[in-house]
C-alpha cells in the first residue's frame, strides 16, 4: 500500500461527502432502523392481549410522579439509614467486646511474658493492632447493612429513577442528569463514584461530576455522622424521640451535602465551567426482582469485604502515627500536645478544637479512623482518665461514655454540629484525590477538587460558630 | 475413556459440562479472544460473570462497566479471553464508552464477537447488532433476558432470526445460568471455523448514499485488499470520522 493511494481514496470520500450533502448521518440511521424493522416484524410475536408491561408503568407512575417522587426517595433513604444504625448496634458492641475487651489484654499479656519491651508492644498492640482492631468493629456491621440494601435497590432498578427525578435540579443549575447516578455511587464509595462519572459523555459535565462527588457521605463518614448524632442531637430531645432525632440529623447532613453539590455544580457552571447542558437519554429499565441472596452474598463478599481491607490497610499506619507522635516528646511536651495546642485557637473560631483538626489530617487517608483518632486525643489532651493512655486507640462499651469522654474534652452541642458538617465538607480521602487525578488527568481539577470542599468546611462551620455564639 | 453414556443429553453435541472450566483472571496462552457487545442494560455483565467465574459488579441501570472487563475460560482444551465491553446503543456516534467497545471491535479484532441483546426489545437492539454486522462476520447474537420476554407474552423464532441476520442466535436467561451451555458451544464452533457467518448487510440505504459507498468501498478494497469490512470503513470516512481516517493513514486498519 503506498501512502498516495490512502490520500487518494480520503480525497474521494470527501467529494462524495459533498454529493451527498448532509443526509448521510440520517439517511444512514433511517436505513438501519428499516432494516430492523422488517427482521424484528419477521420473528417476533407479541401476544398484546397479554401484555404485562403495566406493573412497572404503574410503579413508575408513583415513583416518578411529581408529587411522591421525593417524598418516596426520603423515605427510602430513611428506612436504610435507620436498617443501617439500629442493625449495626449489636454486632458492633459484639465485635468491640471481643476484638478490645478480650483479645488486646490477651495480646498485651503475651508480650508481657515474652519480655516485649514497651515501645515495640505499645507501638505495635496499641497503636497497630488497636487501630485495626477499632476500624473493624465500628465499620464492618454498618457496611455489611448498608452495601447490600444498596446493592437490592441498585438491582431492582430503582437508581434510574432517582436520575429522572433529580434531572430538573441537575439541568437547572448545569450539569448532566446522569450525574444522579454517580451520586448515588458516592454514598457507597467516592472514589468508585468518581470512576462512575465516565458514563457522561460532555468532559465539562464530568468535570463538575468528579468535583462535587464529595458532597456526597461516603460509607467512611456515615458512622461518624451516626455516632455523633446519637451523642449529641439525641440528647437534647426527650428519650423516647432521640432516635428519631438523631436519624434526622443524619438524613439532614445527607441532604444538605446534596444541596451543596447542587450549589457548587451551578457555581462552577457560572464561573469556570460555563457550557451548555447536553441532552441525553435515559433508559427506565423493567424493575426486576433482585436474587436475594446472590445478591447478599456478592455484595457482602466483593463490595465490604475490599473497602473493609482498605480501611485496615490505612488504619495499620495510622495507627502507627497516632501511638508514635503521642509518645515522642519535645521538651515537656509530646508532639501530639504540641501540634493540638497549636492548631486549637483556630478549631475554636470555626467551632471546632486542636483535636479534631489533627484527627483530619491523619485521618486523610481513610475517614473511618476519625472517630477512634478523636476519642484517643482527647483522653491525653484532657488528661482525664479513660481508655489505655497515651496513644492508645480504643473504643469505649457504650456510646454514653463516649459522650462523656467527649464532654470532659470540652465538647458542646455546637461542637456536634460543627464536627458534622465538616465531616461532610472536608478534603476527600486520598485514595479518592489519587482517582481524581487518574480519570481527570489533571493536577489543577485535582486540587481544585481537593481543596473546595474543605475551604467550604472551614466558611460554614467559621460561620455557625459565630453565630451560635451571639445567641448561646 | 469411559465411554457409558448415562442420559440422552450426552449424545448432543451440545452437551459438554466437563468441557467447560472458568479461569477467571487467568487470561494467559489465550487460543481465541472473545467480544461482549450490546446495548446498555441487556445483562453483559451477567454473562461474562456465567462464563468466567468472576464476580464484575453487575446492577441494573444503563451504563454501570465504564471499563473493559477482561476474564477467561476454557472450553475443550482451548483457551478463550472474553472481553466484556460498555454497553452502547450504536457505534455511529463517539461518545467515549462507545469509542472503547467500537474500537476493540474494529481494531482488537475479537475472534468472536458476542452482541448481547434484550429478547424484549428486539428491534431497537437490532440497530446496534446490525452496524456490527458491517464491521464483522464473526459474530454470535445472544438473545438474552428470555425469561422478562416470556413473562411479557414476547415469542421470538429464532430460526428466522438466525437466517435473517446470517449469524448464530442463542437465548439465554443469564441470570438464571440457562442457555449458557449452549452459548459456549456455539461461541467455540464460530471460533473455530465450524459455522460460517454470512452476515446481514444493511439494507435500506438511500440510493445516493448506497452509490457513494460502493465506489468508496470498491476503492478501498483495491487498495487494502486484507480489509474485511470495507463497507463498514466508507460509511465512516463519508462520516468524516477523523479516528478512521488516522488508522487507514497508519495502516491499523490492515
Amino acid at each position: 500500500m503506498n501512502q498516495n493511494s490512502v490520500e487518494n481514496i480520503i480525497a474521494l470520500s470527501s467529494d462524495l461527502r459533498w454529493q451527498i450533502g448532509d443526509d448521510f448521518h440520517d439517511g444512514l440511521a433511517e436505513g438501519i432502523y428499516a432494516d430492523a424493522s422488517e427482521i424484528a416484524n419477521a420473528s417476533v410475536q407479541i401476544n398484546n392481549q397479554k401484555k404485562r408491561f403495566r406493573l412497572d408503568a404503574k410503579i413508575d407512575k408513583i415513583v416518578t410522579s411529581k408529587t411522591w417522587g421525593f417524598p418516596i426517595m426520603f423515605l427510602i433513604l430513611a428506612v436504610i439509614l435507620w436498617l443501617t444504625i439500629v442493625g449495626a448496634n449489636y454486632p458492633s458492641s459484639m465485635l468491640a467486646e471481643l476484638l478490645l475487651d478480650t483479645i488486646h489484654p490477651l495480646l498485651k499479656n503475651g508480650a508481657a511474658s515474652i519480655g516485649m519491651p514497651w515501645w515495640l508492644d505499645g507501638f505495635l498492640i496499641d497503636g497497630v493492632y488497636l487501630a485495626v482492631a477499632w476500624v473493624i468493629a465500628v465499620m464492618l456491621p454498618p457496611m455489611a447493612i448498608f452495601f447490600p440494601l444498596f446493592t437490592l435497590l441498585e438491582d431492582f432498578g430503582y437508581l434510574p429513577r432517582v436520575a429522572f427525578n433529580l434531572d430538573y435540579l441537575f439541568k437547572k443549575s448545569g450539569a448532566h442528569g446522569k450525574q444522579a447516578l454517580t451520586m448515588s455511587m458516592g454514598f457507597g464509595c467516592n472514589a468508585a463514584g468518581v470512576v462512575a462519572t465516565r458514563i457522561i459523555d460532555s468532559p465539562r459535565e464530568r468535570l463538575i461530576a468528579i468535583i462535587t462527588n464529595n458532597f456526597s457521605l461516603c460509607n467512611g463518614r456515615w458512622p461518624t455522622q451516626i455516632l455523633i448524632a446519637t451523642i449529641f442531637i439525641g440528647a437534647v430531645v426527650p428519650a423516647s424521640f432521640s432516635a428519631i432525632a438523631s436519624l434526622s440529623a443524619v438524613i439532614g447532613i445527607a441532604i444538605l451535602g446534596i444541596f451543596f453539590m447542587f450549589f457548587t455544580s451551578w457555581a462552577l457552571t457560572k464561573t469556570v465551567l460555563k457550557g451548555e447542558v447536553s441532552t441525553f437519554n435515559l433508559e427506565l429499565p423493567p424493575y426486576r426482582p433482585p436474587r436475594f441472596w446472590k445478591t447478599i452474598y456478592t455484595s457482602l463478599i466483593d463490595r465490604t469485604l475490599i473497602v473493609l481491607w482498605r480501611a485496615i490497610l490505612f488504619a495499620v499506619p495510622a495507627g502507627a502515627v497516632i501511638w508514635l507522635i503521642s509518645n515522642i516528646y519535645i521538651g515537656n511536651e509530646s508532639m501530639a500536645s504540641w501540634i493540638i495546642n497549636s492548631l486549637d485557637s483556630f478549631g475554636f473560631l470555626l467551632g471546632l478544637n486542636g483535636v479534631i483538626l489533627l484527627a483530619y489530617i491523619v485521618a486523610i487517608p481513610a475517614n473511618e479512623i476519625v472517630i477512634p483518632t478523636i476519642l484517643m486525643l482527647t483522653v491525653m489532651a484532657s488528661g482525664i482518665p479513660g481508655g489505655e493512655g497515651a496513644g492508645v486507640m480504643f473504643e469505649l462499651d457504650s456510646v454514653s461514655a463516649t459522650g462523656d469522654i467527649l464532654r470532659a474534652g470540652g465538647w458542646t452541642l455546637l461542637t456536634a454540629i460543627n464536627l458534622m458538617l465538616f465531616s461532610l465538607l472536608h478534603n476527600p480521602c486520598s485514595t479518592t484525590i489519587y482517582t481524581i487525578y487518574k480519570e481527570t488527568n489533571s493536577a489543577k481539577w485535582t486540587i481544585v477538587a481537593s481543596i473546595l470542599p474543605i475551604i467550604m468546611g472551614f466558611v460554614i462551620t467559621f460561620l455557625v460558630a459565630q453565630i451560635w455564639r451571639l445567641f448561646f | 475413556m469411559d465411554n457409558k453414556i448415562n442420559s440422552a443429553c450426552e449424545t448432543c453435541p451440545q452437551y459438554n459440562a466437563k468441557g467447560l472450566k472458568k479461569l477467571g483472571l487467568n487470561i494467559e496462552n489465550i487460543d481465541f479472544v472473545v467480544a461482549l457487545a450490546g446495548n446498555p442494560n441487556t445483562g453483559k455483565s451477567t454473562v461474562f460473570n456465567a462464563l468466567t467465574g468472576l464476580r464484575q459488579h453487575t446492577g441494573n441501570w444503563p451504563g454501570k462497566t465504564v471499563v473493559r472487563a477482561e476474564g477467561a475460560f476454557e472450553y475443550n482444551n482451548q483457551k478463550f479471553k472474553l472481553v466484556d465491553l460498555p454497553g452502547t446503543y450504536s457505534l455511529l456516534s463517539t461518545s467515549q464508552d462507545e469509542e472503547v467497545a467500537r474500537n476493540f471491535i474494529l481494531f482488537g479484532k475479537p475472534d468472536v464477537t458476542v452482541i448481547i441483546v434484550d429478547a424484549s426489545r428486539l428491534e431497537r437492539n437490532l440497530n446496534l447488532v446490525l452496524q456490527i454486522l458491517e464491521i464483522t462476520d464473526k459474530v454470535v447474537l445472544c438473545l438474552n433476558l428470555m425469561d422478562e420476554a416470556k413473562r411479557n407474552n414476547i415469542k421470538i423464532d429464532t430460526r428466522t432470526l438466525s437466517r435473517d441476520l446470517g449469524v448464530p442466535v442463542v437465548p439465554t436467561s443469564a441470570r438464571f445460568n440457562e442457555g449458557i451451555p449452549d452459548l459456549i458451544q456455539t461461541i467455540n464452533e464460530v471460533a473455530t471455523g465450524k459455522i460460517i457467518c454470512k452476515p446481514h448487510r444493511i439494507q435500506n440505504v438511500p440510493k445516493n448514499i448506497e452509490k457513494a459507498v460502493k465506489r468508496l468501498s470498491v476503492e478501498i478494497k483495491q487498495q487494502f485488499p486484507s480489509i474485511p469490512n470495507s463497507r463498514w470503513i466508507a460509511f465512516r470516512l463519508l462520516e468524516g470520522d477523523t479516528h478512521i481516517i488516522e488508522a487507514l493513514k497508519t495502516g491499523e486498519l490492515v
